[in-house]
């Protein structure tokens, strides 16, 4: 039996609902190349026209491709066409367009496997609904798995179908998310947190603000069902304050949400209370790291500190805290609503259910995709992606951001999971994926996420503090053509050090892009040597 | 309180729970070296000069003892030859503080470009006057390679009536109002 609340939602979508709907993509990628001005004229054009009761114009979320962007889609319920790189100019023909044949011109092919690849789960509703009406996520079966479990399911049940999906962290490290919460959920502590990690800050990657941006309240149903799960009442949404759009649309979200009565207090007229409140994160990359991250909530400095003891055990506010990320809380819905098995039958052995990534660099595709587990990383970037350009070969593909590392072109073949990336020296990573052509030069690349880990060190540990900034100053003699004879074997040292001594993640995997670029491309870090000359000045733009 | 037994360097031993594995080691006989501990400080794991080598089950790991408690079972080596090759790195990167650890690894120049002569940014005197002093006086300022070690803004009058974590410097120099200045000029 649905709620009451769930019922009134849903009919109010229906009331809204016309035959035709002009589908206009509004998230940050397209926004930035012009979509509202492209969203106001589609209004103008229908409202001109008086055909409002025919034709709703409708602002959805992120529909992927954001490299043909702005997209729109034009829709009735038997047929759908996507129209790329729209203008305002095209407003009127396309608006015109509806109930006659499309505009060829302007079609952008749906039939590619940049979109039949695809296994939407995370993404199933970005693109489709308006992220900033409660009623549209109602009507796609929203709330639903909240429901279902709050008045169906013990906590335990809800836990073990978390287990059961074998849904493993998406942040990066793959820890089982089932575990995690078990460990919560035996925690005798009689306050605990749960809180979402959406401080995403690899360059390239997009996926946690795309969710955000496009469907936020799955985010929300996620951390709700886990909060039952783990007995949490309270929870947090740790937002980078870059994201001024996520932020605004979780914040409207919540206000729904609790206006619907599906957070607050007596969920949908049950005994169960969850509040949830945003805090944002001003701009410093370690507080994505999990201790940090909690430090930060709690008002102190961001920076991490030496675990154990786990957030699981102690965390905010010195309470058992669940912590973790966007892409893993838009799993749980699901999960609950299909069952773990269900889920579990998608990917591989040991990495199951689907991931999304964040494609970018020299590909023609960019944008966002959500694919199965295990499919080949070359069908991702050559299929789906289609590959460089202006047609060159690829010569690497990176993944995982700073902490990650770069897969040269003859292992594009391996199965995209956890431990097959782990193997060829990189990691599944929050899902950035950049592509990267012949012309790219591997120490440069090496010292770009050096840089990168460099600035974004907090200093607070000895390894990670200075070593970052050494090996920094040594990429900085190779590409400048001031590298001494012993620069090569000091890198190495510093990279072995800085990885197992260093007191968080982002030292631990800071030196991951040297490692992998010199593991596949030694003959750059030799050749640069080679072309050195101690006595050379370093060159300025090399000097921090 | 319950008693936890491991292995330390091959010696069967116990400690009551909650203990860190650099308590122990050292009771134990095992020479750490560290630079940020100090018995009367929570852990801050800054240093990572008293990394040991953990096998728990399976997995074999480098921890940072002082914040790393003991658990039932561990099988931990204070010093194996990737573990030395490890601090005397950090020790390198450090130079030319910490001197009396420099002349335990037999360092006597850096092959990197020098931090800064006077702080090693153990945080001993930050950690201090936070929780024994109870003042706050002192801050970490700045990130990265540019953090240092600061007076809370107008808060800098209040050491001179203090002045309790002069002696944990373990480089002989401390931060002071009127900038650094060693500690045997200042006495």
């Amino acid at each position: 039996m649905p709620s009451d609340e769930l019922v009134a939602l849903k009919t109010k979508a229906e009331q809204r609902n016309r035959a035709n709907r002009i589908c206009v993509c509004t998230a940050a990628s397209c926004q930035s190349v012009g979509a509202d001005r492209v969203h106001k004229a589609f209004e103008a054009e229908v409202n001109k026209s008086q055909r409002e009761e025919q034709v709703e114009v409708r602002a959805v979320g992120c529909m992927g491709l954001c490299s043909a962007g702005p997209l729109v889609r034009i829709e009735n319920d038997e047929t759908a066409v996507l129209y790329r790189n729209v203008t305002e100019q095209d407003a009127s023909a396309l608006a015109q367009s509806i109930g006659r044949a499309p505009v060829e011109r302007l079609i952008c092919p749906t039939d590619v496997p940049f979109f039949t690849r695809q296994h939407k789960i995370v993404l199933a509703n970005c693109g489709q609904i308006h992220p900033e009406r409660i009623e549209d996520y109602v009507a796609v079966g929203g709330y639903e798995a909240l429901y279902r479990a709050i008045t169906e399911m013990t906590p335990g049940e809800v836990l073990a179908d978390v287990k059961a999906s074998g849904l493993r962290g998406r942040g990066g490290a793959g820890y089982p998310t089932g575990l995690k919460w078990q460990t919560v959920a035996k925690s005798p502590d009689p306050v605990k947190y749960v809180v979402c990690n959406a401080d995403e800050g690899d360059p390239g990657a997009f996926m946690d603000r795309s969710v955000l941006e496009s469907d936020p309240h799955r985010v929300l149903e996620g951390m709700a069902i886990a909060a039952y799960a783990v007995g949490a009442n309270l929870g947090y949404v740790y937002v980078r304050a870059e994201y001024p759009l996520a932020i605004s649309r979780l914040r409207l979200a919540i206000r729904q949400a609790k206006a619907a009565n599906l957070l607050g207090q007596n969920v949908a007229g049950t005994r169960f209370e969850f509040s949830v409140d945003i805090r944002l994160g001003a701009g410093a990359f370690v507080c994505g790291e999990e201790t940090a991250l909690l430090l930060s909530i709690e008002g102190r400095r961001g920076q991490p500190r030496p675990r154990p003891p786990y957030p699981a055990e102690r965390g905010l506010f010195g309470r058992a805290t669940l912590i973790n990320n966007v892409e893993t809380y838009a799993n749980i819905a699901t999960i609950v609503d299909r069952g773990g098995a269900s889920y579990a039958s998608i990917g591989t052995e040991r990495s199951k259910g689907t991931k999304v990534f964040a494609l970018a660099g020299q590909v023609k595709n960019t944008g966002l995709i959500e694919v199965p587990m295990g499919i080949s990383l070359r069908e991702i970037v050559e299929d789906m992606g289609g590959g460089v350009p202006a047609g060159g070969r690829i010569k690497a593909v990176q993944t995982g951001g700073p902490s990650g590392g770069c897969i040269p072109n003859e292992h594009l073949d391996m199965p995209v999971d956890y431990d097959s990336l782990q193997q060829v020296g990189s990691i599944m990573g929050s899902g950035g994926m950049i592509v990267m052509d012949e012309s790219s030069n591997m120490v440069e690349v090496a010292r770009y996420f050096m840089e990168f880990s460099m600035s974004e060190s907090c200093g607070k540990c000895v390894p990670c503090r200075v070593g970052t900034y050494q090996m920094h100053q040594i990429l900085s003699r190779m590409l400048s053509g001031c590298a001494g004879p012993g620069d090569l074997s000091m890198l190495e040292e510093l990279t072995r050090a800085v990885g197992e001594t260093s007191l968080c993640g982002l030292g631990q995997s800071a030196p991951n892009p040297i490692k992998s670029t010199l593991r596949y491309y030694r003959s750059e870090y030799e050749e640069a040597l080679r072309k050195s000359r101690p006595s050379m000045p370093l060159a300025e733009e090399g000097v921090r | 309180m319950t008693r936890i037994t491991l292995t330390i360097d091959g010696e069967t031993v116990q400690a009551d729970e909650g203990t860190s594995l650099l308590e122990v080691a050292r009771k134990a006989g095992a020479d750490i070296p560290t630079l940020c501990h100090n018995e009367q400080l929570k852990p801050h794991g800054a240093c990572r000069l008293c990394t040991v080598e953990v096998v728990k089950g399976k997995r074999t790991r480098l921890v940072a003892s002082c914040a790393y408690p003991v658990e039932e079972g561990l099988v931990v080596r204070t010093s194996t030859v990737e573990i030395e090759k490890h601090r005397k790195l950090l020790v390198e990167m450090l130079y030319p503080t910490a001197l009396h650890l420099a002349k335990r690894y037999g360092i006597t120049k850096s092959r990197f470009e020098a931090e800064r002569g006077d702080c090693n940014l153990c945080g001993l005197c930050v950690n201090y006057c936070r929780e024994v002093a109870h003042r706050n006086v002192l801050y970490f300022e700045g990130r990265g390679i540019d953090r240092k070690v600061a007076f809370v803004p107008g808060k800098a009058q209040e050491c001179s009536s203090c002045g309790a974590c002069f002696e944990l410097c373990s480089g002989g120099f401390v931060v002071t109002n009127h900038g650094t200045v060693s500690l045997n000029e200042r006495i």
